[in-house]
């Protein structure tokens, strides 16, 4: 099968580096990989294409990059699975992150983000004679996250980072999660404040890239939403984020649908008056279109209401 | 074909003329609807912030009420879908939850069995309506118009809840519908990307530098309009498209359709109709456009 490759390159100590893609076609074989089909495109056709890679089994994380514009593991990605009626496969470097050369980024920024959270276990108390001990029910659900391989590609996909580059991101933070909610760590809830800071856990948009581009299932957007929870439990101070979350559950609650201008009240502050008033003129044009929703005494719970305010309760009262 | 319709609380709050528009289009494609008003708010991802357990309570809720209908349910909100699409996968596939969040119901004489599925408006088309009715319901081809889709994360991942493994012409649905309602569909990377909205309380400027970008990448790939089958995207995409087009510097003015005024638009309805004068970034140059007075 006769595979073609778009490829990204750029390299900065040419004439003139500025970044193009180049086709390069290929024979390809259906057990390929593209991981194989770049390995043999550098052996055979063009020496000068550069791209990181060790294992080749989806294990050490090296041969992370954007395949048709999703990052993965090349090692992980068959060829006929993209390219079975002859499609081109456009590969680049992996995004929020420095190009070095061609397919290979600077993780620098990305090791400082795992850095950051203290990936370390900090226990409390006397050291045990022995190891430090848990069972294994209350260490099973930290397996999922405990499988990430440092690839990045959670962290080249994610939105918030591309227009915020000092949110510590989905990585570092499902990284954190994995101490949280670790029972032999003893930082309790110093960790979870330290989060609650700006650029940390309320800073993710809830896209989903995260878990859907992760190779090892993660999960990293799920461990986030965790963190969430686990910071309003333990009162951390509110922000903006968190304000929204609680005023949106206690509108349900009340309610059982969602009163759009209260919760925009209650989650930016009534006394914030320049965000409130930046606000405005958006507010002004759905008025004249006869589209401003009903709040406060004017809106109306749905029928069945104190129904949903049972399931509240209930759901509370865990077993 | 009859549904169970969940019509979600923007459609029935910020986003009227989504409500107003799918009221119009979906008799005419052989649909029949039982407006669920006792279910509750999915919790949108964000009461889920707080407590997973306690949003799978409340859609498990709304799935035990169609299931006792015995109805499947129907959605026009990317988030509605994606959020009772994940509530559903947890239940069906972890009995012991089943029976757990079942206990919760259980005072309210309700028992959640794991059968109704739920589809959203654009999915319902594809694989119930069927493409020959589609076709026959189009009066007016939009020949002619350079249409950008804007899917809503929680309409594309992740793709495993979503049921993608099964019906994989899920992932393109929307292009799909535009091109057989005669729109020239207009490709671009943002598409599936995040509209911003969720990033609105934390970081403003963030959210509001997505949706410039997006819908000036649009733009720039050729796009004459957005269409979107989730209100959530389109209270940002067209709500505060003025907004970010003047942070940004920007000139932008690219209409954003909901999916059933774009459709509404193919056979024939009156703009006012679909509520086309309801939408914050004018849709003039679409009327004009297809020639619609």
């Amino acid at each position: 099968m006769l595979t073609t490759f778009r490829i990204r390159r750029f390299n900065p100590e040419s004439e003139s580096p500025q970044p193009y893609f180049e086709d390069y076609a290929l024979v390809t074989e259906r057990s390929d990989t593209v991981l194989d089909a770049l390995i043999r495109i550098r052996e055979t056709v063009d020496e000068s294409l550069t791209l990181r890679c060790s294992c080749r089994g989806a294990i050490c994380g090296s041969c992370g990059m954007r395949i048709n514009g999703h990052a993965t593991l090349a090692c992980k990605t068959k060829v006929a699975a993209l390219a079975s009626s002859g499609e081109t496969i456009h590969v680049e470097p992996m995004n929020n992150m420095p190009v070095i050369k061609d397919l290979v980024t600077d993780m620098a920024g990305f090791w400082e983000k795992i850095r950051h959270v203290q990936p370390w276990l900090q226990p409390t108390g006397p050291e045990p004679e022995g190891e430090y001990l848990a069972s294994p029910d209350a260490m099973n659900h930290l397996t999922g996250v405990m499988g990430c391989i440092m690839c990045g590609a959670c962290v080249s996909d994610c939105a918030a980072l591309e227009v915020n580059p000092d949110f510590v991101g989905p990585a570092a933070l499902a990284k954190a999660y994995r101490f949280v909610a670790d029972p032999r760590d003893g930082s309790g809830s110093s960790r979870l404040t330290a989060l609650n800071n700006p650029n940390g856990m309320w800073d993710c948009t809830r896209c989903m890239e995260c878990i859907e581009v992760c190779p090892k299932g993660v999960g990293a957007m799920d461990r986030i939403m965790t963190l969430r929870a686990k910071g309003i439990e333990q009162g951390v101070p509110s922000t903006s984020g968190s304000r929204h979350t609680e005023a949106f559950a206690e509108i349900i609650e009340r309610k059982g649908r969602l009163d759009e201008p209260m919760l925009a009240v209650r989650t930016f502050g009534l006394t914030n008056f320049k965000q409130m008033f930046s606000f405005l003129p958006m507010v002004l044009r759905a008025f004249v279109r006869g589209k401003l929703p009903k709040s406060g005494p004017l809106f109306r719970p749905i029928p069945g209401a104190d129904r949903i305010r049972r399931l509240f309760r209930r759901a509370k009262e865990r077993p | 074909m009859k549904y169970a319709f969940f019509p979600g609380c923007v459609s029935k709050g910020g986003c009227p003329e989504l409500y107003q528009s799918v009221k119009q289009v979906y008799p005419r494609l052989g649909i029949d609807l039982e407006e669920m008003t006792t279910a509750s708010c999915t919790g949108a991802g964000v009461l889920q912030e707080k407590d997973l357990r306690l949003g799978d309570v409340l859609n498990a809720h709304t799935l035990a009420i169609a299931e006792q209908q015995g109805l499947p349910i129907m959605t026009i909100c990317s988030t509605c879908q994606g959020v009772m699409s994940q509530a559903n996968h947890r239940l069906a596939t972890d009995p012991g939850y089943l029976d757990d969040i079942n206990r919760v119901l259980a005072e309210e004489g309700l028992t959640y069995h794991g059968t109704t599925t739920v589809k959203h408006f654009v999915w319902i088309l594809l694989e119930d309506v069927g493409e020959q009715k589609i076709r026959q319901s189009v009066k007016r081809p939009l020949t002619g118009l350079r249409a950008a889709p804007f899917y809503g994360c929680y309409l594309q991942r992740p793709s495993a809840a979503l049921g993608f493994d099964e019906q994989p012409a899920r992932a393109k649905s929307l292009e799909t519908v535009m091109a057989l309602l005669g729109a020239e569909v207009v490709d671009f990377l943002g598409k599936s990307r995040c509209c911003g909205m969720p990033l609105l309380t934390i970081n403003e400027p963030g959210s509001l530098k997505m949706i410039a970008h997006h819908t000036s990448d649009a733009k720039e790939h050729g796009a004459d309009v957005m269409v979107t089958p989730c209100p959530l995207c389109h209270l940002n995409l067209d709500g505060l498209q003025t907004k970010a087009a003047r942070r940004e510097r920007r000139e932008i003015d690219l209409p954003i359709l909901h999916l059933p005024q774009l459709l509404g638009l193919a056979m024939g309805l009156e703009p006012r109709a679909l509520g086309l004068n309801r939408n914050l970034v004018s849709t003039k140059s679409v009327l004009e456009t297809l020639r619609v007075a």
